[in-house]
């Protein structure tokens, strides 16, 4: 079996080879908070967000300076529907093809038809995930994210990076 | 850079009440950034949800992952899912150490996907004119 790539060692080769400064990676130095499901999944209501740079049809894209905006997305939206804007865009050619690689709306319904989850969020969260600055992350993103999923009410989220 | 967002984001909204599974396929960045719950899915960056048109793929990394959701009992949980994406030929150049940077300018201009997104986005109000 091949071993994963390791792309931490590979972006600071690359970096160095660029002359740029290191990047400092989030290291945690402790686990995360643990937060058990509250009640079955075929009752809970789901949520999902997508680093992908996902944005529907009659929003506005994502730009490529550390944009720390979300967009909500409704979960009916149709494939034909979905865009991506991302800093990495040579990541996203088949995502432009076929959403569901990296915005799994389509599986998503399909689980929530087939009982496996109780329903899926009425709107789902994107946000662009390259964003340099941990602290933009940290009090931007997080708790726009937050924020969308609580007034969804959401009972566990199904998290996709890029 | 997403894999460590996505990381920041779990460990935010598990700290206020809300059980989350991550999905990557960056396995390092996982182990650096520890999400509570996270699956490793072995494929080229942009495909973390399956392959495209692959309806049983993508069908399969979803529900591997809200099993995860069921089945974590703490912490630190990040398993390898079994999906193969087959071809390894993109493996060399994801670890390639050449110096070529392949982001986008930097610039706060939004990068629609076609022209006509802007007059979407301008009509319905969300773009001023």
């Amino acid at each position: 079996m091949p071993m994963p790539v390791r792309y931490i060692d590979t972006i600071a080769r690359r970096y160095v080879q660029l002359g740029y400064q290191p990047y400092r990676w989030y290291v945690a130095d402790a686990p995360a908070s643990f937060t058990p499901l509250s009640r079955p999944l075929a009752q809970a209501t789901l949520g999902m967000l997508s680093t992908s740079g996902a944005y529907a049809l009659g929003q506005v894209a994502y730009h490529y300076r550390d944009d720390a905006s979300i967009r909500d997305i409704p979960a009916t939206t149709p494939d034909a529907d979905l865009r991506f804007s991302h800093i990495t865009e040579n990541y996203l050619v088949d995502a432009r093809r076929d959403p569901g690689c990296i915005f799994p709306l389509r599986a998503l319904r399909d689980a929530a038809a087939r009982g496996r989850i109780g329903r899926l969020a009425g709107r789902v969260q994107s946000c662009m995930g390259g964003v340099y600055s941990q602290r933009r992350v940290r009090d931007e993103v997080a708790p726009a994210i937050l924020a969308a999923m609580q007034r969804e009410g959401v009972d566990a989220a199904l998290l996709i990076a890029m | 850079m997403c894999h460590q967002t996505v990381s920041l984001v779990a460990r935010h909204l598990e700290a206020h009440g809300i059980p989350t599974v991550c999905v990557g396929s960056a396995q390092d960045i996982l182990q650096a950034a520890r999400p509570p719950r996270a699956c490793f899915v072995d494929y080229p960056l942009g495909h973390t949800a399956g392959k495209p048109f692959d309806v049983a793929d993508q069908q399969a990394i979803v529900d591997a992952a809200l099993g995860l959701l069921e089945t974590a009992t703490g912490p630190d949980t990040l398993i390898t899912l079994p999906n193969r994406w087959g071809d390894d030929t993109w493996r060399s150049e994801a670890s390639s150490t050449a110096a070529k940077d392949t982001r986008q300018p930097r610039d706060e201009t939004p990068q629609f996907q076609f022209p006509a997104d802007r007059e979407a986005a301008v009509a319905s109000g969300a773009l001023p004119a």
